[in-house]
């Protein structure tokens, strides 16, 4: 955490590989009949997105929000509604789904940012736990059981996201446009009076940083991206509950964050990649896959306090140096 | 002439604690205007309540013919108030230009810009090199503060106060823990700042105050006793009872 990013002319060299694997996944995944691990990718993709704008809050802003997850949900629940009232346009239900995201995270964010440590942790809990039994009371959209949704988000030229393809590509498209604008904003004139309000908000302010409007910027502006992730997961599930603004759920995002890597821009997607492909190949042999987790995660914080995009950086210094 | 900061009647309380009692303070454009006083005399509360750290409990603070009393601290930094802290705080992530860099975008004030990236903005590291310059530390602009000696933590503390262009700079305890040559260096930097800004400094050194400083106010607990030429204030009875015999003692 303690290094400015700065682009290195070697991460061309990570970044090329891994974009062709993840374009060319969908094929590799065919060839190798493994259709089935085509959903996961996308969960995979989906998580990235939210954990990334967690990120931004959490490793950038230095706000660690326990109410993530119902800017998520909620992005959910708006496109969901939609599609179950028989409005299908993607665009639609973004622009929909970051309106009221934005707004949401506008009022949240401004009573919120007021408050500093464990205050802030604990008053963005309630206001996520707030959201969640608003949503169990809301019969008309399946209250505490959910809201199964038949119809997908369409977009133009007949691209359906009920097509797996089609959901991963989009939902692709949208995790790149994410990390190429906080690629841009972390050097940029926002980004770095961020970031002094990060390392010292007493002194950011004695300089003439209007450091609570910057942050409450950045809280809106993860909020929205919280949202559109919100509105992939819809898609990709067909099915939306209460559930999905738990608290838990804010608490896995920011597992994936601390395990990728705090204040870094591939730490959102390194976390929910690493995590959520644990998750599934250790399913596979033991019900208590969290126990294992829970070692892998210790790990981390004790041996690679930058997260695993740090801990490849280090590794990318070291091969270069030599 | 208007004085620059005019205060009149200044107060603060913490609980019983009296901390700040009715401090009437003028400042003139281009003077540099020492605080001396005990420890616990109250001198970085004034100071943190000049700043706009800490809400003042009565009083009014003018600055430049305005009322700055309500304003939050960084509305009253990009009103060219700005200070510097006893315990140094520096911006870890970032490198020693970057720190001078910063200071000088945060008075800019565009920082809502979140696209163009501030490496391509030549002038400002222009002048945050020509500020190291000034400070002495050209050489280790690449460092992290962290990887810098006390001293010259100390001078970036001050150096960044001073990059974003203050008309008046409150230094606290600006020598605070150096050594010798150390202070040396920072004795010579502050004199120099006579040309570009007015200075409260706030500090414990009273040799050096006396030669740097146009006029000397001494606080204890939190009222001044006096105020006046080094020579007027080094020669007053209640300013030696009350401070300098017990400093000279010590």
């Amino acid at each position: 955490m303690a290094l400015p990013d700065r682009p290195a002319a070697s991460s061309i060299g990570t970044l090329v590989p891994g974009a062709v694997l993840a374009l060319a996944l969908p094929w590799l995944l065919q060839a190798l009949q493994m259709d089935f691990y085509l959903s996961v990718a996308s969960r995979v993709v989906v998580y990235a997105i939210a954990a990334t704008s967690l990120n931004l809050v959490l490793g950038y802003g230095g706000m660690v929000s326990l109410g993530h997850a119902a800017f998520v949900g909620l992005g959910s629940y708006v496109t969901g509604i939609l599609l179950a009232e028989g409005v299908t346009g993607f665009g639609v239900h973004l622009v929909a789904t970051v309106a009221i995201t934005a707004l949401m995270a506008l009022v949240i964010g401004a009573i919120s940012l007021r408050t500093r440590g464990v205050y802030f942790i604990m008053i963005t809990l309630a206001f996520a736990q707030m959201l969640f039994y608003l949503a169990n009371s809301v019969k008309g959209y399946g209250g505490d059981e959910g809201l199964t949704l038949r119809a997908r988000s369409l977009l133009p030229f007949g691209i359906d996201l009920k097509n797996g393809i089609a959901f991963y590509y989009v939902a692709l498209c949208v995790l790149a446009a994410a990390l190429f604008a906080l690629a841009r904003f972390v050097p940029s004139r926002l980004g770095r009076a961020v970031l002094a309000g990060r390392d010292d908000e007493v002194r950011a302010e004695a300089l003439g940083f209007a450091t609570f409007r910057y942050k409450l910027a950045i809280f809106v502006a993860a909020g929205a991206l919280a949202g559109i992730a919100g509105a992939l997961s819809v898609n990709l599930q067909g099915y939306v509950s209460p559930n999905a603004l738990h608290w838990t759920q804010s608490g896995t995002l920011l597992v994936m964050v601390i395990l990728g890597g705090v204040g870094s821009v591939w730490g959102g997607l390194a976390g929910a990649l690493v995590l959520l492909l644990l998750q599934e190949v250790l399913a596979a042999y033991t019900q208590y896959w969290e126990f294992w987790t829970g070692w892998v995660l210790l790990a981390v914080v004790l041996f690679a306090r930058r997260g695993l995009a740090g801990l490849l950086f280090d590794l990318r210094t070291r091969l270069a140096a030599r | 002439m208007n004085p620059l900061l005019d205060v009149r009647g200044l107060h603060k309380r913490f609980g019983g604690v009296v901390a700040t009692d009715r401090v009437d303070l003028q400042l003139f454009a281009g003077e540099i205007h020492a605080l001396i006083g005990p420890n616990g005399a109250g001198k970085t509360t004034l100071v943190s309540q000049l700043a706009g750290q800490l809400p003042s409990d009565g009083g009014r603070i003018v600055f430049d013919g305005h009322d700055i009393t309500h304003l939050v601290a960084h509305e009253r930094a990009r009103r060219g108030l700005v200070r510097s802290f006893q315990v140094t705080r520096l911006f870890k992530s970032f490198s020693v230009l970057e720190n001078i860099a910063l200071a000088l975008q945060a008075v800019a004030g565009s920082s809502l810009r979140a696209w163009r990236p501030v490496r391509a903005e030549t002038a400002l590291f222009e002048q945050s090199r020509a500020m190291l310059a000034t400070l002495g530390l050209a050489a280790k602009e690449h460092l992290f503060v962290a990887q810098l000696a006390h001293g010259e933590q100390r001078l970036l503390e001050v150096g960044i106060a001073l990059a974003s262009g203050p008309r008046l700079l409150l230094l606290d305890e600006p020598m605070a823990g150096m050594g010798p040559q150390e202070s040396g260096a920072m004795e010579q930097l502050i004199a120099t700042l006579r040309a570009r800004c007015t200075v409260l400094l706030i500090e414990h050194d009273v040799d050096a105050v006396f030669r740097l400083a146009d006029r000397v106010g001494v606080l204890v607990n939190g009222r001044i006793i006096a105020s006046g030429s080094p020579a007027q204030v080094r020669s007053d009875p209640n300013v030696v009872a009350a401070y300098l015999g017990e400093a000279a003692q010590a």
